[in-house]
Parts: C-alpha cells; sequence; structure tokens
C-alpha cells in the first residue's frame, strides 16, 4: 500500500539533490516537456518565476503562450482553468497563497469539482492548483492559512500534500496526469528545509535528508497512498505536509515507540493504511497545523473509531492549531509544536 | 453610531434603493427607454479600435424598421432562405417551450424555463456563428441546440431525466450539456459560464486555432464577480471571444436596476475595460445576426473580445416555479416598445414578398406536430417521478474518473440501505 512507483528514468546512476520548491519546479518542467497541453499560469509565476521561485526558468523555457501571469484574481484563474480544461488543456494554476484561494471557491466546488458528474463526462477538469500553505513563516493571518479541510468536504475534489521534495515531484506529476481537479497545497515553511518545530533552532537544509535526491526525470508517487515514514507499535501518529518532520522529530527526541504516517493525500484517504496501524497499536494520535474544530482531524478521528474501536487503548487524540485567526507575533504560541505534541503523547500513553 | 444631531448643519444621507418604474396594478411605462430609429448606428470597420466606437456601447443598433424593412449598414444581407430557416428555429423553439411548460403543469418535470420573446438571440447568433464555435450558455439558450440541430427528442430526455436523458438524471431539467452540438454544461449558479468561455477561447488561442468561444449571461448576473473577471482576463489576453449580455429587464423579480441598469448600459461594462461594446436591439433577429457576425470576424481576426448588450424583454415568467403578477405590471409584455422577435422577422419577410400568413401558418403547425411527435417519443423513456430511470449504482458513477474506495463502501451501504427497505 504505501509503495511508490518509481519508473526505470528514475534509478538514473547520479541522482540530484533538490530542495520543495526545485523538485515542485521539476515536476512542471518535466510534464510541460512530455505533454504540450500543460500550462502554467498565475500571478507573477511568469517572468518573474513565482514569488516563491517554483516556476523560476519555466517562461523562458517553454513560451509566453504556455507559462504566464495572471490578473490578480482568483475566481478567474480558476474559471479561465475550468474553460481551459474543457477545451482540451491540462492547466496549473497557481494560487500564491492558500489564503488567496476563497474567491475562486465557487469555480472549484460548482464547477471544476461537478463538471465530470453534471455532464455524465462529456467535460471534465484535469485542473492541477497549486497553493502555498500553512504558517510559521511570520505571514500573519493572510498568509498562513491551512484550509485543506473545506477541499476533502468537496465531492469531485482531490487534496494532496506532501512532505518531502521526492514526495513533491512524484505527487504533482500524478496529481497533473490525473483526468479530475487536485487541489495540490505545498507546506511553505518546509520549503527550503525539514522542520523539527522547534523554531529557535538553526534550519536544517533539505540537502541532509535522504528524501532531496529526486530523480531528474519522469517518475509518479500515486494519489490516495499514504506512507508510513517511521515503524513503531506503541503509537499511530496521522499527520501531513510540515506537521510530519514536527512529529517524528518529538518521537525521536522522546523515545517513543510511534508509528509515524504520512498520509500524502487527504482525498481520497488511504484508510486501510491508517486502520492497520492503529489495530497494531491501539493508539492514534492526529496532528495537523489548521484550526481544530471542523478539521481533517476530526474525519480521520471519526474513520479511526468507525473501524479500530474496539482495538482502541485510549481515545483519539488531535493535535491541531487553535480556534483563533494565525496570530503575527503569536505565532509559534499558536503553532501546534514540540510541547503540544509532547503534552498530547503523555495523555494518550497515559493508561 | 454617531449622533446624528451633533452635525445639524449637514443633511441626513440617504440611501438609494431602486425601484422599478412600475409595480403590479399600475401602468406599464418604458419611458425610460429611448428607441432609436433602425438604421441609424454606424456600423465600424471589422478591425477598428474599441476606442473608436464607444458611443456604439449606449446607442442600440437596429436593422428592422418598423415597416419591415432591413435598414442602415448593419443589415447582413441574408439569403430568404437563411431567413426563413432562422424564422422556422425561433417558432420551433417557441413551439417547444409552449409544449415543455405545459409537460411541467402537468407534473411530468419538476422544472421548465421558457425563452418567450428572446428567441431571435440564441437562435440569430447560432446562424451567425460557425457551427464548431463553443457556446458556454446560461439557462434561457434553447434556441442554440434547436437551431444547431439538437434532436428535440434528446433535449426532452434531459427535461424528463428519463432513461434516455445521457446526463444520467443528475441535471435540473433544462440544464443541457451537448458536447457534438459546441454547447457546455449549463450551470445553476450564475455567470459562472463566462470566465470559463474565455478560457476556452484563450485555450483555443494558444493553440493557434480558429474556433472562438462566446457565453451568454443575464442582465442581472453582470453583477457577479464572475462577470467582471471575465471581461478582465479577455481583454488583458485579447481572448477570442464574445460574451452575450442579455438584458431581458428582469432577474426574477429584481428589475436591471438592481444590477447597475440604471446608471448606465450593460454594453457599457466593455466602455472601462477597453474592449469592444455593442448595444443590440435583441428582438431584431437581423441586428442580432450581424453584430455577432461581426464580433466574430473581430474574434476571428485576433482583434479580441467583444462584449454585447442584447435589449430584449423576458416576456413570460422567470421559471415554472415563479408567478411575475406579484411584482411587475400586468401589461408590460403588451407595452414593450421593440416588439415580438418572431412577428417581426415574419413581417419583414412578408414584406419583401418572401413569405405569407398561410405558410407562416403551416410552419407554426409543423413545428407543433414535430414538437408532438418528439414528445410522445421521449415519454417512451418515461417521465420524472415515475419510477426510477437510472440504477441506483449511477449515483456513485462519475464524481472521479476511476471510482474511490470510499464512494465504493458507500455505494455498498446505499445497496444494503436499499434491500432493507425491500427496494
Amino acid at each position: 500500500m504505501t509503495d511508490t512507483i518509481v519508473s526505470a528514468e528514475a534509478e538514473a546512476p547520479t541522482t540530484p539533490r533538490m530542495n520543495m520548491i526545485q523538485a515542485i519546479n521539476s515536476a512542471m518542467d518535466v510534464m510541460m516537456e512530455r505533454d504540450p497541453n500543460v500550462v502554467v499560469m498565475g500571478e507573477d509565476v511568469g517572468f518573474f518565476g513565482g514569488v516563491f521561485r517554483a516556476t523560476a526558468g519555466l517562461q523562458a523555457k517553454y513560451g509566453k503562450t504556455r507559462v504566464f501571469d495572471t490578473p490578480i484574481n482568483e475566481c478567474g484563474i480558476i474559471g479561465v482553468a475550468v474553460g481551459m480544461g474543457a477545451y482540451g488543456l491540462r492547466p496549473v494554476p497557481e494560487i500564491q497563497f492558500a489564503d488567496y484561494i476563497y474567491p475562486g471557491m465557487d469555480q472549484l466546488i460548482s464547477e471544476a469539482a461537478r463538471l465530470r458528474y453534471r455532464s455524465a463526462g462529456e467535460f471534465t477538469a484535469p485542473i492541477t492548483v497549486r497553493s502555498p500553505f500553512g504558517g510559521g513563516i511570520f505571514g500573519g493571518q493572510t498568509h498562513s492559512q491551512s484550509p485543506e479541510a473545506i477541499f476533502t468536504h468537496v465531492a469531485g475534489l482531490k487534496t494532496v500534500i506532501p512532505s518531502t521534495p521526492y514526495d513533491a515531484k512524484g505527487l504533482l506529476i500524478a496529481a497533473i496526469e490525473d483526468n479530475d481537479p487536485v487541489i495540490f497545497f505545498e507546506p511553505k515553511r518546509i520549503y527550503n528545509g525539514p522542520f523539527s518545530g522547534h523554531y529557535d533552532r538553526p534550519v536544517q537544509p533539505w540537502s541532509k535528508h535522504p528524501a532531496s535526491e529526486v530523480p531528474a526525470g519522469h517518475y509518479r508517487v500515486e494519489l490516495g497512498k499514504a506512507k508510513i515514514v517511521r515503524p513503531g507499535a506503541g503509537l499511530t501518529i496521522l499527520a501531513y505536509g510540515t506537521m510530519v518532520h514536527v512529529a517524528l522529530s518529538v518521537v525521536e527526541e522522546q523515545g517513543i515507540d510511534a508509528e509515524v504516517i504520512d498520509l500524502r493525500t487527504l482525498l481520497p484517504l488511504d484508510i486501510d493504511t491508517v486502520a492497520a496501524s492503529v489495530e497494531k497499536t491501539g493508539r492514534c494520535l492526529i496532528v495537523h497545523e489548521a484550526t481544530r474544530t471542523s478539521g481533517f482531524g476530526a474525519e480521520l478521528s471519526a474513520q479511526v473509531q468507525e473501524r479500530c474501536f474496539y482495538a482502541l487503548e485510549a481515545p483519539v487524540e488531535r493535535v491541531t492549531g487553535f480556534d483563533t485567526p494565525y496570530p503575527h507575533s503569536l505565532e509559534w504560541a499558536y503553532f501546534p509544536g514540540p510541547v503540544r505534541i509532547r503534552e498530547a503523547i503523555k495523555k494518550i500513553m497515559k493508561d | 453610531m454617531s449622533d446624528a444631531t451633533s452635525r445639524p448643519n449637514l443633511p441626513p444621507l440617504r440611501l438609494h434603493v431602486p425601484e422599478p418604474p412600475a409595480r403590479p396594478g399600475e401602468e406599464a411605462n418604458f419611458d425610460h427607454v429611448t428607441v432609436p430609429p433602425a438604421g441609424e448606428a454606424r456600423r465600424p470597420a471589422a478591425d477598428a479600435a474599441p476606442a473608436d466606437f464607444r458611443d456604439l456601447a449606449y446607442g442600440l443598433v437596429r436593422v428592422l424598421d418598423d415597416d419591415g424593412r432591413a435598414v442602415g449598414p448593419w443589415d447582413p444581407r441574408l439569403s430568404p432562405d437563411r431567413l426563413r430557416t432562422m424564422l422556422r428555429h425561433m417558432a420551433l423553439t417557441r413551439a417547444f417551450d409552449e409544449r415543455m411548460f405545459r409537460a411541467q403543469r402537468q407534473g411530468k418535470t419538476s422544472f421548465y424555463m421558457k425563452c418567450t420573446g428572446e428567441e431571435a438571440i440564441a437562435v440569430a447568433q447560432a446562424h451567425a456563428l460557425a457551427p464548431d464555435d463553443m457556446c458556454f450558455p446560461s439557462y434561457r439558450q434553447q434556441g442554440l441546440l434547436i437551431a444547431r440541430g439538437c434532436p428535440l427528442v434528446d433535449m426532452m430526455n434531459q427535461i424528463y431525466s428519463n432513461s434516455g436523458d445521457k446526463l444520467m438524471g443528475r441535471q435540473l431539467p433544462i440544464m443541457y450539456s451537448e458536447k457534438r452540438f459546441g454547447f457546455f454544461s449549463i450551470s445553476g449558479n450564475l455567470a459562472t459560464q463566462v470566465p470559463q468561455a474565455v478560457g476556452w477561447a484563450m485555450a483555443s488561442a494558444i493553440k493557434g486555432d480558429t474556433r472562438i468561444a462566446a457565453a451568454w449571461c443575464g442582465e442581472g448576473s453582470t453583477a457577479e464577480g464572475d462577470f467582471h473577471s471575465a471581461c478582465t482576463f479577455s481583454a488583458v489576453y485579447q481572448a477570442p471571444v464574445i460574451l452575450n449580455v442579455v438584458n431581458n429587464q428582469w432577474a426574477i423579480s429584481s428589475f436591471s436596476g438592481f444590477a447597475g441598469g440604471e446608471a448606465t448600459t450593460f454594453a457599457a461594462r466593455a466602455v472601462g475595460h477597453g474592449i469592444a461594446g455593442l448595444r443590440v436591439d435583441g428582438n431584431d433577429a437581423l441586428a442580432v445576426y450581424a453584430a455577432t457576425e461581426w464580433a466574430a470576424e473581430r474574434a476571428r481576426t485576433n482583434q479580441g473580445p467583444t462584449l454585447i448588450e442584447f435589449f430584449t424583454y423576458r416576456a413570460e415568467a422567470h421559471s415554472t416555479s415563479d408567478d411575475p403578477s406579484g411584482y411587475r405590471s400586468a401589461n408590460e409584455g403588451a407595452a414593450w416598445p421593440l416588439g415580438d422577435p418572431i412577428a417581426r422577422l415574419k413581417q419583414h419577410l412578408i414584406t419583401t414578398g418572401e413569405w405569407d400568413e398561410e405558410r407562416h401558418a403551416a410552419m407554426d403547425r409543423d413545428c407543433a406536430e414535430e414538437v408532438k411527435a418528439a414528445q410522445k417519443q421521449a415519454e417512451t423513456n418515461g417521465i420524472l417521478g415515475h419510477g426510477m430511470h437510472q440504477p441506483f449504482d449511477t449515483m456513485f458513477e462519475g464524481v472521479f474518473e476511476n471510482t474511490p474506495a470510499h464512494l465504493l463502501e458507500q455505494a455498498r451501504q446505499m445497496r444494503d440501505e436499499r434491500e432493507a427497505a425491500g427496494i
């Protein structure tokens, strides 16, 4: 269930090292090279190459009609992408920050997500919406949000969140090749390096992490497959994006025998991998940065209880952001960091 | 709230809430509508710059005069055969509407929307566009399908959500999707199709194609952000698209003033965006044809988008769920100054010696028969509410290309549920 599929190309003798931005850039480069119907658009993505540099060099390589800037109008960006998809293109629009995606919601929810169903397959929306999300960069309340749960609530959308450069490239390629609309949230806190959760310690670059070995060519990490990033027997921890690394660092620091699962795709969810782990460990801790109430943790908690109730030795525990806007100066008090995770682990392991 | 009495020297602010000229029980009033003589509007060259004809966004392009003659530079000089075909498509659209309205009243379906009084717009535009130009319609452009030759039975199957409905009973009646006729899936969320049409047109330009796109929305839904997004994108990328605003004066019970119609024309939205704008008599099939042909030529020759306001009147209710006697003057339809589009084209053909009353009556009978026969055939596939026309499992198909595990699980749950209920 948790294997990634790597093509022969990917096993080239010299594997370059990439950070997450470079891996995402490489995914788009590979797909634009392979498929002339792939177009990239968004605010500042053209000549400049994106505010996070994710599209750097693509316009120079593929031309202005395949990589271009757009008006500051998310409704228009998604609406135009839907029309391009209906024509037969495979658009990869960027929404500059996940916090800006809301004006495009009607086009995503009522149009992109519903088009295949309502037209009985006559028209589809093979769109991959890329958007940096999450906090930890002092972005304040409009550059830090994690709105993933909203999208998992929508019939017809897939929601994908990578946690490493290797996965980011393979998942983004799989998302672009997918014939349904995919929301691809990029955890911007870990664009340049994995994050332990200790904001007061120096940042480790991706180059020291094994998952920064990213094949230059085409490979896929299939959507809908979770990955066990650390096997263990005493506790299951479910996380995605930045929080995978924060959870791992707490587990290592505390010396806990936890199995850490990186969900990678929230919808469709790999519940089989999750349930098998919880059946084994009897305890389940869910970690996400998003606000708590009606967050994706609520869905995970419900599904784990539905499937694993008789195996559970403690109530399912959630570690999340608080139900407040993301506060600028109090960012690290908001962030579900090592202390909150440690306390939750103590609670769930008590009996 | 501040204390109003603390600034006695200033007048109190007043909120303006628009009010239509006439309400039920009052005489219809169209004093605010200026109808310039037919033939008066100039016709710029198809490669003229939008800034050179801004006045056309405030005027009214008209071809048919009060005597039914085609006059002025916008006369598209169509052959009598073409005009007779357009007349027939308009009459067929009206006959189809009559029949389906009645079917809804007979309980054969849940909902219907007529386009009475607006037939010239979709029909003449379908004739002016190339058959493979892509249409992103709103819900009152059934004339596009009829003029492009979509079988009436297929349309009725959709309206009945029956076993012949290729949309598998998933969509509200009249929300057709007809890819083979270049007709995009209709959305119930208004104006979403306008930026989509721009995107389709951009894609066509990216690919070096020759096909253009067209979108339709009502004057009411020009207030949606999507409409303004579409205008911006179309202007920025000079997209080969025609943005049609069907100003039929009413958005359910809200008159055009609630979309900004008191302040300016809807065609004037083009002026701020620097794109070509035309305001056209929507009940004049020749003017509709000519404006569309001109805009299509601009789009096809990389002159960019055109926004066309078609000035018309919604002669009947918004839908079968609506009763306009509750909000507008009863004699508005009769007092409408631009007449009926079918009557005007008929008069033109008779004036030019290409038509007569007998042939018109025979055409109407033919249309009624054609619709009746189609209805009979469609009803052999069932009507809404009489039995389940789609297998239950189809509910879970097509949410995604490949049905994921959680939906398969829910499909099993539904089957168990039906079994438990003995169905």
